[in-house]
């Protein structure tokens, strides 16, 4: 059975957090402020999604559930575009995250919604939304790394990529190491969360369903589709955005375009 | 011959300019003033605009890769791809043969490349560029990091080179080398490049 919780539930827990916020105040730690400004940020923007997944478990819109999802590919777009050092000037500086990100997540998405998740219709948004935005969020996190570790490297392998350049290489064999070490960075959080769940971690997907009643057997079963589909779709998105980051630090000259980046 | 009609980079042009076979022209010019610009532009590894030919064979009938096989350009900055230094080369032996020339311990090539110092580097990749026999060459600095005798050693293969029908365009800071090998100057000035007699 379901446990529900009632506001008094909730106003003990934030106990612990006023707790630290006096603390930080007694240590003069100076963290209270954000401490308090986060943890409302964060009842809020809980609050809010709880509405609007609720307005949209309601509607069954194929339109709404869409929108939704775009939204939400364009934050993580930003993200990744913002944690990067430098970026790719234009349109790429977003679209390089954004597209292969909505690519591999949504097509994973769709193929698990409609093969192994039976849910009618297929679209339903309390199964896609939050089966996407797992997705998306380690999508994020892999093609973020990845696409770091190629700009980085790259700037740092210049004179090494350009002399092989200068004696004739092609741009795919000057760039295969680099290529290679970015798409390999890309790959370690999901190994990690892989190789750690269950020992370290118990995912937090699998925790939900076992607090929600569920039967740890079927729990299990559910978070290791889950691994594999995030697996999948970091995969294919770590590859598309790697080697189409490539291809833009390159040109059909086979030159090495670091001018296509914003600069330091 | 490597002819150019015309060639841009930014906004320093050139016009009209051959360069014969056998022949070597120096660039000369004030620090910053954009020597390797024209070399780099040459060899098409930064956007440029322009007609460029070698051998009356346009360079934009090439691939970028085909052009700068046969017009190499030699970085200033050595670069390296790979740990040890006898992964770089394309013929060993040829290799070898040239290091020894250019007064290079013998067991350099199986020398990790940290280990390189800044003159060995640049005698080496001068070696690479020349095993792969290209048809020009565009050399950055080619013996700032060298002593007199190696200097003269390198420039004695490089005339080698020019008289087996190679040509170059070359930077130096050094007038006395730019005589040596160059009867001719390409010197930039605000912007704008003079052919000049050395």
């Amino acid at each position: 059975m379901p446990i529900t919780l009632t506001y008094w539930d909730i106003g003990f827990s934030a106990v612990l957090l006023i707790l630290n916020a006096g603390l930080s105040i007694m240590l003069q730690l100076g963290v209270h402020r954000q401490l308090v400004i986060s943890a409302l940020r964060m009842v809020v923007q809980l609050t809010l999604i709880g509405y609007v997944l609720l307005k949209l478990f309601a509607l069954v819109s194929p339109l709404w559930t869409g929108i939704t999802a775009l939204v939400m590919v364009g934050f993580a777009g930003y993200e990744i575009m913002a944690r990067l050092e430098r970026r790719f000037q234009g349109v790429w500086g977003f679209g390089l995250g954004a597209g292969p990100m909505l690519f591999a997540a949504g097509m994973v998405t769709v193929y698990a919604l409609t093969t192994q998740i039976d849910a009618t219709p297929w679209y339903h948004p309390r199964y896609s939304l939050p089966l996407f935005g797992m997705i998306l969020g380690n999508a994020m996190t892999g093609i973020s790394l990845g696409l770091n570790t190629l700009i980085s490297n790259t700037l740092r392998e210049r004179a090494s990529i350009e002399a092989q350049i200068a004696l004739g290489a092609t741009r795919t064999r000057a760039f295969a190491p680099v290529i290679r070490q970015a798409m390999r960075s890309g790959f370690i959080p999901i190994i990690n969360a892989m190789a750690a769940s269950g020992i370290v971690s118990l995912p937090g997907m699998m925790t939900g369903q076992i607090l929600a009643g569920v039967e740890p057997g079927e729990a299990v079963k559910f978070q290791i589709l889950i691994m594999f589909l995030i697996g999948g779709a970091s995969g294919i998105g770590v590859t598309l955005a790697v080697l189409a980051g490539a291809y833009r630090l390159t040109d059909d000259r086979h030159r090495l375009r670091l001018d296509r980046l914003t600069k330091a | 011959m490597l002819k150019v009609s015309f060639l841009k980079i930014f906004s320093l042009i050139l016009r009209d300019f051959d360069l014969p076979d056998g022949e070597a022209v120096a660039v000369s010019g004030a620090s910053g003033v954009g020597k390797s610009l024209i070399l780099r532009g040459l060899a098409d590894l930064i956007p440029n605009d322009g007609e460029v030919s070698l051998d009356g064979r346009s360079r934009s009938e090439m691939s970028g890769p085909d052009w700068r096989r046969l017009v190499t350009y030699v970085a200033a900055t050595p670069g390296w791809w790979a740990e040890v230094v006898c992964d770089h080369f394309t013929d060993l032996a040829h290799a070898k043969e040239l290091a020894r020339e250019f007064l290079l311990p013998e067991d350099i090539f199986a020398s990790p490349v940290a280990q390189l110092s800044t003159g060995e580097q640049q005698r080496l990749v001068l070696i690479r560029a020349l095993v792969q026999s290209p048809k020009v060459l565009l050399l950055d600095e080619p013996t700032s990091g060298l002593d007199t005798e190696a200097t003269a050693m390198v420039e004695k293969r490089l005339k080698t080179f020019l008289q087996a029908g190679g040509s170059m365009l070359f930077v130096t800071h050094d007038m006395g080398q730019a005589k040596r090998l160059a009867r001719r100057t390409l010197h930039i000035h605000d912007n704008t490049i003079e052919e000049l007699p050395l």
